[in-house]
């Protein structure tokens, strides 16, 4: 079990690497963008990028913006 | 007049550019971008709640209208998180056109001079075509060229504010001094006059989003801004006349009845 943070809640998970974070939350791999520790990771990246304890994930999805 | 500007290399023919935040409704959105003949349109990433889809609904209706999309990274108070999201951004939208905001006052949303042309140095350096919300101070609009970018957003009033040209001094310096750059006028415009002001000291385009689409009818406010940015681009190309301190008459001199050559002081 790893704690992170994840857009800004802190989360208890058995991911390992961010794109089982991404699926374990249920969001759509491709329908979203990935930041650890402010920096962006490519979606291609997700699959070997190893999560740390007391990472802050970002995942984000397109919204209306002005 | 249906001349066209060039972004990066694109050639646009409408010079309104529309923001898909704060309407009624997706579909009242949709008729508006239709009705402003917006080319492009702004979108944005935000955090979602985990199994809401993450946006798909937006995101699959943004594609359907079929325009260029212009993200943006508002919100941003620093120009590594601004490039971070524009890195998001690029992979999620898939164009490399990106509309730089780094904040420093939360108070006005006013850019960070600083932040910003540091963020798009970065940007421009890893091959994003960045549009910089800025002020209209000149030298900050030349440090943003100096690092490469092609256009500048400079502000006419804060963000959602409603108030116009604040400056139209400096919109109109800006046009003066740098004559080749797209200027598009981001932010602060609330009404169609307005947007024709803009539009007549020279800009090229102006971008809007709460003006139309907190307007009561946010179709006919979309429809309304877009003729005016047209009367506005024309009156710019016709050539306005210069003002004068005195009166003159438009009516011919020549030939006044009941004029006997006194002075009528």
């Amino acid at each position: 079990m790893l704690t992170l943070t994840v857009n800004g809640e802190t989360r208890e998970t058995q991911a390992r690497t961010l794109a089982e974070l991404v699926a374990e939350l249920g969001f759509d791999p491709g329908g979203v963008a990935t930041a650890v520790d402010g920096a962006f990771v490519p979606r291609d990246a997700r699959t070997h990028w190893q999560l740390a304890a007391g990472a802050v994930v970002e995942i984000l999805a397109p919204v209306q913006g002005g | 007049m249906n001349d066209g500007w060039t972004a990066y290399g694109v050639t646009l023919h409408s010079r309104l550019l529309l923001g898909t935040a704060l309407y009624p409704s997706l579909e009242v959105m949709g008729r508006a971008v239709e009705a402003s003949g917006a080319e492009v349109i702004t979108v944005a990433l935000r955090r979602q709640a985990p199994g809401s889809g993450g946006g798909r609904s937006f995101w699959d209706y943004v594609k359907g209208l079929g325009r260029r999309l212009l993200p943006n990274t508002a919100g941003c108070h620093s120009a590594r998180e601004a490039v971070a999201l524009a890195h998001m951004a690029r992979e999620l939208f898939e164009t490399n056109w990106i509309k730089l905001e780094v904040i420093g006052d939360d108070y006005n949303l006013q850019p960070d001079p600083w932040g910003t042309v540091e963020a798009a140095a970065e940007l421009v350096e890893a091959g994003f075509a960045v549009f910089p919300y800025c002020t209209d101070d000149l030298v900050f609009c030349k440090r943003l060229l100096e690092v490469g970018c092609q256009v500048l957003m400079p502000w006419g009033a804060p963000i959602g504010t409603g108030r116009g040209l604040l400056n139209p001094y400096a919109l109109a310096t800006l046009r003066e001094r740098l004559p080749d750059v797209p200027l598009v006028v981001d932010a602060g415009l609330g009404r169609p006059s307005h947007a024709a002001m803009a539009m007549e000291l020279g800009a090229t385009a102006v971008l809007l989003n709460t003006a139309v689409a907190r307007a009561g009818d946010p179709v006919a406010m979309a429809r309304a801004f877009r003729h005016a940015v047209a009367a506005g681009r024309e009156a710019f190309e016709a050539g306005i006349m210069p003002e004068r301190q005195t009166a003159s008459p438009s009516t011919p001199v020549a030939g006044t009845p009941f004029w006997h050559g006194e002075g009528r002081g």
